[in-house]
């Protein structure tokens, strides 16, 4: 047998881990114990990143292109256009990536364990969905250190909707002890418009997830890179002071009225690239268009979170970004890569 | 015979949808086995979070053979009657009929068609795929490659397998052969998701049942709800505490399980200083885990119970331990709600509701506030409550919606308003009200019995129920979106339960106008408003108009038309498409002037009244007349309807309870029933008299003489119907029979009359049963139908009195039977 350590040591070098079986990479990282070795920063249980690492490897061998995030501010990584977009429309589709993801709303000035105004998804899309889908979701949770005749995974019911996509899915939240890792979702419906075929979505809420493989309550005590002692870096280190300033942004400091321009202007923007990419048989720009659709329900969520939107209002700004996502939905369609002949 | 067993497997099913679809797949299949004439000794179903599974036993192997005889066309008759026959029959040529001789009508062709019978797993085979392709989920989703088409196959969640076999019971079986999107029938299943995940064949339900087992999976929902009751209970009790039983979370739990398996976890006691519903709840929600009781102390213990769906390599430990930590988690979001909630106090949070909406016509939270205020004050006095304390339970009635416990757990609300407001030192009585103002939320749920929170609890459902007749938002057929019929009943058994004194309309009315005193529906102002406003459009406008008692004026000319141009003023504005017309702008001054009186009626609460007051003086005093008029029809039209609408529920009501259903209409054909109470009491009253032998005899008494009087009044014209109402005269009387009668009568009335006004609906009923001697009498003795004109007329009106007297107790017409 070669030994795990050897290959993977190799595969260090060259950056190539493909070829190296989790389980015994695994056992190595036990058997070698070695606190403040290179390894640990790719063990998914000892660091945040290895997490990350982790998890992109699998799907990689799954198939699927590791993208980076997208570079724009966006509540949930399904606004990724890689998923949104590319859901759309016939053509096979397999990405899996990190996305920042930022809920104004939920910011706590970095003082709640749990909850955050920026952080961090995992998201897989395949389309059309694959058969054995669970079962290559269980295996990348078995690639990050969780043992499924040890902890009690569950499929429970939870249908996904975005009013401000216009999409919906059936699927489930996945449990792990009774904790949600894990959204998986058969998107039925995107931008108003039904898939054909269907793509599969997997979003992992990476920070709850960590949490849990390495056994910590509270969010900023999590190991980013896997070193210990003064090596050692949290996740407190790297985002403590951003969800601070971030949170008296959001809550007190935000200027209102730029903001509420800041919607006008990308509403009014969005529909004018789509109007000037329009003509032909082909549209030219749904993907320029779409970015200020993302830059619309951003807004509109740092609006909600200033709480200077009503109950009434809020219904209907929803709807306007719904209106803008409707149209690059139909726009995508025109395109080579949403199927266009 | 033979046995069917089918199992659609796939990924995991919502717990909350597994029980009806097994009742369903049985339902469906063997209701289209006996349609094909297949009879069978008995089917069960079952479901699990992958599986649905049927098992039909004692089925014949195959249809009997039917013959058909087919009657045709007489011999000779015109070819085209032949070719029809030959066609439906599916006959060649004649030579295949037969002819038959019947009496009297001649020679007849006719055909014997011979039907062999079919194979059953044949017909299964070709039932099944059309059947499960619209099996009612209700919610069905596509996937996977097949789900490019759009008549892919819908299920639940993507189905992998299927199992479909057939056979006697004791010897091999055959596999059903169909296949449905792509996937075959066959005879392999597959095990427990994660202990035994492997593939095998089974044959028959027998052997299927037990390889499952094996394969740690319990096909038996109601199996896997007594492991998980028993183990649960065992558990707890081996630690000296009580299971708080959750039939519902029960239910749910063995739905998310193939293999329960119940552990215990803990969380740290300090979390009991929670409210325990809270912790309930939050459990419960979030974790579908059971809470314990503690048999010494009474309140909840710091343990709960949760079901695993595996044998975990540890004992469990991992899993307990994961779960506790999200127990944790969980508690201590809710400790830091309640924390958080209690540092405000309940009156602080009231302006907070005027920004929640509770019905876009109907306004904020803030305003229903105000509103129940209003009308607790106005229905405590009526009911015995003490007045400061109703409007002090209603101010603070909606306060915790604005609490993070409520916007967390919904169905808390009321009973977090009542530990805040302990907390911040209300009165129990308040406090309890606030509880249960919402009450009853259901059939079985608790009835308030103090007076103040009966208040309140009535005030919150007439306001609900008043504002959305106001605007016309009834139910209609099985959808109600408000629950206002169950707005209805709660009131309904509100006012039975606790004996109260009510007259609907009159507490309509007031909560009516507590609608019109709200700012909110100040006509004229919003329409000021709409004008200064960019973002206003024609939509608006439309509400606006539609939203009040004036929307009559603006049916005709020349209204129609400033309405359409005010319209259209605001619509091209909005749109931002080109300028706006002047021209159109003068049609709001039109528009003004028909909703200023309103404005002015609302601002000087004269709608309530409906009535012209002398106050006004600066307004145009016919235009405010006719406003008043319209507003005062338009107010008594909606209290109809709402009394129309409790009359129907009440029905529903006293039929659910036993009543019977001709009896309620007989009290609800008088006029002036509006007191719930005093209907009931009176149908009951009618119940026994009836059911006495002086009751029937009345209504024996009574039919025959309505009977006579219904034809008489048919056969005459309407004038003179008319003229049997007006009273008899004794000097026509002739027979000493008929004398009686109008004196038994009289007293009668006057003793029934009485008696109605006491209240007394049995020494009514009573007095009306001496008229039966004198009815009997008069009936046997005399003719109604006399020669003599003068004579007929005044024995028909002492019929009518007789009826009229009979009225103030019932309508005894509408009596059956």
């Amino acid at each position: 047998m070669v030994s795990g350590r050897g290959r993977f040591a190799s595969a260090l070098s060259g950056f190539r881990f493909a070829a190296i079986s989790v389980r015994q990479w695994r056992m190595t990282i036990t058997a070698d114990a070695v606190q403040n070795s290179s390894f640990a920063a790719f063990d998914p249980r000892r660091s945040f990143q290895g997490l990350i690492l982790a998890l992109q490897r699998f799907w990689a061998e799954a198939g699927c292109v590791i993208l980076q995030p997208y570079d724009m501010e966006v509540g949930a990584a399904t606004f990724h256009p890689a998923t949104i977009l590319r859901a759309l429309g016939p053509k096979p589709w397999r990405a899996a990536y990190v996305q920042p993801s930022r809920r104004p709303k939920d910011g706590r000035y970095g003082e709640n364990p749990n909850r955050l105004q920026h952080y961090y998804q995992f998201q897989v899309v395949l389309k059309p969905s694959p058969e054995n889908l669970q079962d290559l979701y269980l295996g990348s949770l078995a690639a990050i250190g969780v043992d499924t005749h040890l902890h009690d995974i569950r499929f429970v019911e939870d249908d996904w909707e975005s009013p401000t996509l216009g999409a919906w899915g059936l699927g489930w939240e996945c449990w792990c002890d009774g904790m949600e890792v894990s959204q998986f979702t058969y998107f039925q419906q995107v931008a108003g418009i039904e898939c054909a075929p269907v793509a599969g979505e997997l979003t992992y809420g990476l920070e709850r997830l960590a949490m849990y493989v390495q056994g910590v309550e509270n969010v900023y005590d999590l190991n980013f890179n896997g070193r210990e002692g003064a090596e050692k870096i949290s996740y407190g280190d790297v985002f403590k002071q951003a969800e601070q300033e971030y949170s008296r942004h959001n809550f007190e400091a935000a200027n209102v009225e730029t903001l509420f321009q800041h919607f006008k202007d990308a509403e009014l923007e969005c529909k004018a690239l789509l109007g000037l990419g329009a003509g032909g048989e082909r549209h030219r720009m749904v993907l320029p268009a779409y970015d200020q659709c993302i830059k619309a329900s951003h807004i509109f969520n740092l609006l909600d979170a200033r709480g200077v939107i009503s109950v009434t209002e809020r219904q209907s700004y929803i709807l306007r970004v719904r209106e803008l996502a409707k149209s690059c939905g139909k726009a995508w369609l025109k395109t080579e890569a949403g199927g266009a002949g | 015979m033979s046995d069917f067993l089918l199992e659609l497997f796939s990924e995991e099913i919502p717990a909350r949808m597994q029980t009806q679809a097994a009742d369903d797949l049985k339902r469906l299949v063997t209701g289209a086995l006996t349609e094909q004439g297949l009879s069978f000794e008995g089917a069960v179903s079952f479901a699990t979070p992958r599986r649905l599974a049927l098992h039909i036993a004692g089925l014949p192997e195959r249809q009997q053979d039917r013959r058909e005889v087919k009657k045709g066309p007489r011999v000779g008759a015109p070819e085209a009657a032949v070719q029809g026959f030959l066609k439906s029959a599916g006959l060649a040529s004649l030579s295949e009929a037969r002819i038959e001789v019947e009496p009297k009508k001649g020679e007849f062709y006719v055909a014997v068609i011979e039907k062999p019978g079919r194979g059953t797993a044949e017909l299964l085979a070709e039932i099944l795929p059309g059947l499960l392709k619209s099996f009612p989920w209700p919610k069905s989703m596509r996937w996977g490659a097949a789900s490019a088409a759009s008549e892919a196959l819908r299920w639940v969640r993507p189905l992998h397998s299927i199992v479909a076999t057939f056979g006697p019971e004791t010897e091999e079986t055959e596999i059903v052969g169909f296949s449905l999107d792509g996937i075959a029938a066959g005879n392999r299943t597959y095990g427990h998701r994660f202990m035994a995940p492997g593939e095998f064949s089974v044959r028959r339900f027998d052997d299927y049942v037990s390889a499952l087992e094996k394969a740690k999976v319990v096909l038996d929902p109601a199996r896997r709800r007594d492991i998980i009751l028993f183990d649960a209970q065992s558990l707890a009790y081996a630690q000296g505490l009580e299971l708080v039983v959750d039939m519902a979370l029960l239910e749910e739990v063995a739905g998310l399980v193939e293999w329960p398996v119940v552990l215990m976890g803990e969380f740290d006691a300090a979390f009991l200083a929670i409210p325990p519903e809270v912790i309930r709840a939050t459990i419960r929600a979030n974790q579908k885990c059971f809470v314990l009781r503690d048999p010494e102390t009474g309140g909840l213990a710091n343990k709960f119970i949760l079901t695993a769906n595996i044998v975990a390599s540890d004992g469990g430990q991992a899993i307990a331990a994961g779960n506790g930590r999200v127990v944790r988690a969980r508690l201590s979001d809710a400790k830091f709600f309640y924390d958080t909630d209690l540092q405000v106090k309940l009156e602080d949070r009231l302006a907070k509701l005027d920004d929640i909406i509770f019905h876009e016509k109907l306004g904020s939270q803030g305003e229903r506030v105000k509103r129940l205020v209003l009308l607790a004050g106005k229905i405590a006095p009526l009911i015995g409550a003490d007045v400061a304390a109703a409007e002090r339970a209603a101010k603070l009635a909606k306060a915790d919606l604005t609490s993070e416990m409520v916007g967390e757990f919904p169905e808390l609300q009321g009973l977090m308003g009542k530990y805040y407001a302990l907390a911040q030192g209300e009165p129990e009585v308040i406090a309890q009200a606030i509880e249960d103002h919402y009450k009853p939320q259901g059939p079985n749920d608790r009835i308030p019995t103090d007076p103040v929170a009966i208040a309140v609890a009535l005030a919150d459902k007439f306001d609900t129920l008043t504002g959305f007749f106001a605007i016309d938002e009834k139910p209609t057929g099985s959808k109600d979106p408000f629950a206002l019929r169950r707005a209805a009943l709660g009131i309904i058994r509100l006012i039975l339960e606790n004996e109260l004194r009510l007259h609907i309309p009159q507490v309509s009315a007031e909560a009516f106008a507590g609608y019109a005193r709200m700012s909110e529906t100040i006509p004229a102002r919003r329409l000021k408003a709409m004008l200064d406003d960019e973002d206003s459009d024609e939509e608006d406008l439309d509400r606006l108009i539609a939203g009040g008692p004036w929307a009559w004026e603006f049916t005709r000319e020349p209204e129609v038309t400033a309405l359409a141009a005010a319209r259209r003023y605001l619509a091209v504005r909005f749109s931002g498409e080109g300028e706006p017309s002047e021209a159109d702008l003068p049609a709001f001054d039109d528009l003004f002037a028909i909703l200023t009186p309103y404005q002015e009626l609302r601002d000087l609460q004269l709608v309530y009244d409906g009535e012209r007051s002398d106050d006004v003086a600066n307004v145009s005093g016919e235009a405010l007349d006719l406003a008043c008029e319209r507003f005062a029809a338009a107010r008594t039209d909606l209290l109809s309807q709402i009394m129309g609408f409790f009359a129907d529920r009440l029905k529903v009501h006293l039929r659910d309870q036993g009543s019977r259903h001709d009896l309620i209409d007989a009290v609800f054909s008088l006029d002036g029933q509006d007191d719930l109470f005093l209907i009931v009491r009176r149908v009951e009253a009618l119940g026994r008299f009836l059911d006495m032998d002086d009751g029937r005899n009345l209504l024996a008494g009574y039919r025959r003489a309505a009977n006579i009087l219904r034809a008489e009044e048919k056969k005459a014209g309407a004038e003179e119907a008319k003229s049997y109402l007006d009273a008899f005269e004794p000097a026509y009387f002739v027979a000493e029979e008929e004398r009686d009668l109008a004196a038994a009568l009289l007293a009668a009335a006057t003793a029934a009359i009485h008696a109605v006004a006491e209240e007394d609906f049995e020494a009514a009923m009573q007095a009306l049963s001496h008229l039966r001697a004198p009815v009997d009498a008069f009936f046997e003795k005399v003719t109604v139908n006399s020669e003599d004109k003068a004579l007929r007329l005044n024995r028909l009106r002492l019929l009518s009195g007789l009826r009229a007297a009979v009225h103030k107790v019932a309508d005894f017409s509408k009596i059956a039977g």
